[in-house]
């Protein structure tokens, strides 16, 4: 028997269950600014929900985007530490792929498209499928008006101006159901961008400009 | 005597910290420090912090739960800090933290990362007279405290109304050419030096700021005359005497440190500071805040050096008090307070 946990955090927050490759539960909190607030209580909420105990999971997958940072981070480190502590193996999925697999599975997936997310800053996060749900080109992080003219899915669709033609959200008991079908992406999020960072380069005239606003607390 | 078994996790700046302890016996501190990554941009980038503090969790986690030689089912509670501290970086051990808390069934209490510079004392040197006074200072904090009951009575009498001392530490060694972070650096370098070579600021210290800023703090000034009075000798095309500069610039911070934290004792009729923070580890305001609470009558308690960094001992010892004192866990929805006021000492 297998019963694992999908977890993701590319977009907003979404967990589920699936119980020997099939969907049981599914919940979602649609808010893209409260990962680290809401995906622990929405697990226990799902778990409640598909009447199992996390103690009888047997495996944890997560998205690990591409997405907004801050917010992929809770996902793969919530589930990373989870499966630590339950002594299970977690597997972290492309997040875009789930979408795909969700579409191919339905049978209705066009020979060729693209799933989109939202990259912020006026830019979107996209990879190309085939019809089978197989990924040929991507992930990249471009302008929206760079993604091909193919039939869309994904929750950043509708940024490039044309419409979604596919499942415009992840659902994570699919995920979960799929785990074994979907590649390994490993544990790093795909960040797909460098940290925003300048080297200081000169030596500023007085250091009262050379404030980087960059220091925590420590 | 035992107390609760507490994990704790830490991950405000740039340290990984996951410490275990018993009570106020330590069995595990484990810390893994991005600061490498950090040089080349003279100061903590935190894109730079978050991505590995995710990188250091898992292996940190197994280091300290083996050091301990626990398992992890057996720990009573999971402390976390919740703040203050870099948003996205905090937010890496709060997931982690409601993790474990869920996996295992276990309560968990969301912590201020200040408090725990202070609680962690208490590993070293036992319970603390209530109250006492405490000075923190460190890259990110610069603070004078009352400290009352560690669960639930704590009040800031002053702080830095601008730069933090490590700050400025970062910021000369930066003019000076010196490496980041600047502390371990200046710290050397002024050994050599004239602590009296040159006469640098005292923020704050002047008579009119006695009525709003006697216990405050003002590095900012000092930073700007250190950096002015090196662009002047550069200038003039004059060898700029480094140990000098450094001396002079540390003595300018540990004199005003020092002299506001005994004055604090002082106004506080309290005969205890306790001294936290990376920045305790200066030799310069070692020495001097010795010298000087000695003179006062003052006990000055500090614990070792490896734990007045961040690290995560110092949350776990804050969650076993909070344990001890029956305090009530935080909910599972608890977010990172990038700005947790002193006052709240579990979120
Ligand atoms: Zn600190």
């Amino acid at each position: 028997m297998s019963l694992i946990l999908g977890i993701d955090t590319a977009t907003d927050v979404r967990a589920g269950v699936a119980r020997d490759g099939r969907p049981v539960a599914s919940a979602a909190v649609e808010n893209r600014r409260a990962h680290a607030e809401q995906l622990l209580p929405l697990v226990q909420q799902v778990v409640a929900e598909a009447g199992v105990r996390l103690s009888e999971l047997t495996g944890v997958v997560v998205g690990v985007g591409p997405g907004p940072f801050t917010g992929l981070r809770v996902g793969v480190a919530a589930a990373e530490v989870l499966a630590e502590a339950l002594g299970v193996p977690v597997r972290g999925v492309c997040s875009l792929d789930v979408i795909a697999r969700e579409w191919a599975d339905e049978g209705s997936a066009p020979v060729e498209f693209v799933v989109v997310a939202d990259a912020r800053r006026k830019e979107v996060y996209w990879a190309r499928y085939s019809g089978d749900g197989q990924r040929v080109d991507g992930p990249f992080v471009t302008a929206a008006d760079a993604v091909p003219v193919l039939p869309l899915a994904g929750p950043g669709a509708t940024l490039t101006g044309r419409s979604c033609d596919g499942p415009d959200a992840l659902d994570a008991a699919v995920m979960a159901a799929a785990s074994e079908r979907l590649t390994e992406e490993g544990l790093e999020p795909l960040y797909l961008r460098r940290p925003d960072a300048e080297v200081p380069t000169t030596r500023k005239s007085t250091i009262t400009t050379a404030r980087i606003g960059m220091m925590g607390p420590r | 005597m035992t107390g609760p078994l507490i994990l704790g996790i830490e991950s405000s700046c740039d340290e990984t910290g996951i410490g275990i302890v018993r009570g106020h016996e330590l069995l595990a501190n484990e810390v893994a420090s991005s600061v490498d990554q950090h040089v080349r941009f003279g100061g903590v980038v935190p894109e730079v912090a978050s991505r590995a503090h995710l990188q250091a969790l898992i292996p940190t986690l197994r280091r300290a739960t083996a050091a301990a030689d626990i398992d992890l089912s057996e720990v009573d509670g999971i402390a976390v800090t919740a703040g203050p501290g870099l948003a996205g970086a905090l937010v890496v051990g709060l997931a982690a933290a409601k993790a474990l808390a869920v996996a295992l069934n276990k309560p968990l209490y969301g912590l201020n990362h200040l408090i725990g510079h202070v609680a962690v004392d208490l590993l070293d040197h036992g319970p603390l007279p209530q109250p006492c006074a405490a000075l923190l200072v460190s890259g990110g904090h610069t603070s004078l405290l009352r400290v009352g009951d560690i669960t639930a009575d704590i009040t800031e009498i002053g702080a830095t109304i601008d730069d933090a001392a490590g700050e400025a530490y970062d910021k000369v060694a930066r003019v000076l050419d010196l490496s980041y972070p600047g502390g371990p650096v200046i710290d050397k370098l002024a050994a050599e030096g004239n602590p009296k070579a040159i006469r640098f600021p005292r923020g704050l210290t002047a008579q009119k700021d006695q009525a709003k800023h006697r216990f405050n703090y003002s590095f900012s000034g000092l930073k700007t005359a250190t950096a002015r009075w090196v662009e002047t000798e550069r200038l003039a095309g004059r060898e700029i005497p480094l140990a000098d500069v450094a001396a002079s610039f540390q003595e300018a911070v540990a004199d005003v440190l020092t002299a506001k934290a005994v004055d604090a004792c002082e106004y506080l009729g309290v005969d205890t500071l306790l001294l936290g923070g990376g920045v305790a580890a200066n030799s310069r305001l070692r020495g001097l805040l010795e010298e000087r609470t000695a003179a006062a009558g003052i006990t000055l308690r500090r614990p070792r050096p490896a734990l007045c960094t961040d690290n995560g001992a110092m949350i776990a010892v804050l969650g076993a008090e909070v344990v001890s004192a029956g305090r009530r866990p935080s909910s599972l929805e608890i977010g990172a307070d990038s700005g947790m006021p002193i006052s709240t000492v579990l979120a």
